[in-house]
């Protein structure tokens, strides 16, 4: 059921997170299946094809755990190419945290994928991923949320 | 001044970084350019005074002109800002 809701904070945020791209709670076994869950939320959500999903996984067994960017988060993504349909977001959070390999941010407690379609057109919505994640108390508020309605509405 | 922001593929985390930079090179009250790109590119690239990005792709990015600055925590201003100061100010 949709909720009410105040005028979005963050729309090119909201827009990118089409229906089934969140799951809570996920149980990963390792870095790889947690990376494969945000692609497959994906192809759930319309935005790509499994092959971008096996792009994401070559891209960190190619350049290492780098995309664990803050503590906790990793943001899995490929290169921009025929298997995105449309730019998008997905977010799985983690039930126990997982090892990324990256000594800085480890363990990974959500993983954010992200699908583009080039180098350009998802730079609004970077720019307010990133604000979203620099607000204090935003990745907790997200790792707390009982359902996905309620992710949504903090952004 | 030109800045780059490194990662695997130029769309993902380095925007961030790039982002994250602005904000701290608008602060601080300096002129630079930031622009996000691929190692790949990044490799090939000699008119950067800066390179910032991640910990694990230094190893790959050295023996170039610039100064590589990295950074843990994309969206800590702090550590973006006392890096930043320390190699421009």
């Amino acid at each position: 059921m949709a909720l009410p809701r105040p005028l979005s904070k963050y729309p090119a945020l909201s827009s990118a997170f089409a229906e089934n791209s969140i799951r809570l709670g996920a149980i990963a076994l390792d870095r790889e299946h947690a990376i494969e869950m945000a692609g497959e939320l994906l192809v759930a959500s319309g935005r790509s094809t499994p092959d971008y999903t096996l792009s994401m996984l070559e891209a960190v067994e190619e350049n290492g755990p780098y995309i664990v960017i803050a503590p906790g988060i990793a943001l899995a993504h490929g290169r921009p190419s025929e298997a995105v349909i449309e730019i998008g977001l997905s977010l799985v959070t983690l039930a126990e945290p997982v090892v990324f390999g990256n000594a800085a941010n480890d363990p990974v407690r959500m993983v954010i994928g992200l699908c583009a379609t080039d180098h350009s057109s998802h730079i609004d919505i970077m720019s307010e991923l990133a604000s979203f994640l620099g607000e204090a108390g935003s990745v907790n508020s997200v790792l707390n949320a009982v359902d996905s309605d309620q992710i949504r509405l903090l952004f | 001044m030109k800045i780059i922001a490194v990662c695997g593929m130029g769309i993902g985390t380095s925007v961030l970084l790039k982002m994250n930079a602005e904000k701290v090179l608008r602060q601080l009250g300096i002129e630079a350019t930031v622009d996000a790109t691929s190692v790949a590119i990044a490799r090939e690239s000699r008119d950067a005074q800066i390179i910032l990005t991640t910990p694990d792709l230094v190893d790959q990015l050295q023996g170039l002109p610039s100064e590589i600055v990295p950074i843990e925590h994309f969206f800590d201003l702090e550590e973006i800002t006392e890096k930043l100061s320390a190699s421009l100010l």
